[in-house]
């Protein structure tokens, strides 16, 4: 079982997959490591060597930022906006999109889930 | 998109003239300026600088985190006070 950075690759599917189970590592990165290591990208992880293995944490150790401290170095770059008091800083306190996105409608991922003004119809009446 | 570097940050002449004047004469007032895309360069660190918004000049302190930022993402144009509703509750 191949374990990096706290994370249990899924070990019955090849390298290049799975590398991307890692936060941080996607297909792009995933390419590059394994190109690195030379290992070969259809090589499945329960095959991989201890050496091979080694290698490919080494890579990720010394030049990618991975998991708990990309999300933390994402996290201080969106702080720096908020205490700047920027428009993308106030945005994101106020929990709508930053980049000009329309608001009267949609962006449900910034948003969250509806939140319907109970008895509105009523009220109108 | 982003500027071209070959043509350096964008800042207001006459704004750039009036800093580099505070710089020099070592006093502190604050700048007024309408020009909202200018960007925040490293001499106006410490600087108050009034951006207008369309109806007031907001004072807009530099601090060494803004560098690199274009003054008018201080200074919001719109007001907003919320939705009616909520405050019914």
């Amino acid at each position: 079982m191949a374990r990096i950075k706290g994370i249990d690759l899924p070990k019955n599917k090849r390298g290049i997959i799975s590398l991307t189970y890692i936060y941080g590592i996607g297909s792009t990165f995933a390419t590059k490591i394994l190109d690195e290591a030379k290992v070969s990208h259809d090589k499945k992880v329960q095959d991989w060597t201890d050496e091979e293995a080694n290698s490919i944490r080494a890579i990720i150790g010394d030049k990618y930022t991975v998991e708990g401290e990309l999300r933390a170095e994402t996290q201080t770059n969106i702080k720096r906006l908020m205490d700047i008091g920027c428009y993308r800083g106030i945005r994101h306190r106020t929990g709508l999109p930053l980049r000009g996105q329309r608001t009267k409608n949609n962006s449900r991922t910034r948003k969250g889930k509806r939140k319907t003004v109970a008895n509105k119809k009523i009220a109108t009446k | 998109m982003a500027r071209s570097l070959k043509k350096g940050p964008y800042i207001h002449y006459k704004l750039q003239k009036k800093v580099d004047a505070m710089n020099e004469s070592g006093k502190n007032s604050v700048i007024k300026t309408w020009s909202r895309s200018s960007m925040i360069s490293p001499d106006f660190v410490g600087k108050t600088i009034g951006v207008h918004n369309g109806r007031q000049f907001i004072p807009v302190y530099c601090t060494e985190n803004m560098v690199g930022h274009k003054l008018g993402e201080f200074s919001p144009t719109r007001t907003f006070r919320g939705h009616g509703g909520n405050r019914k509750k």
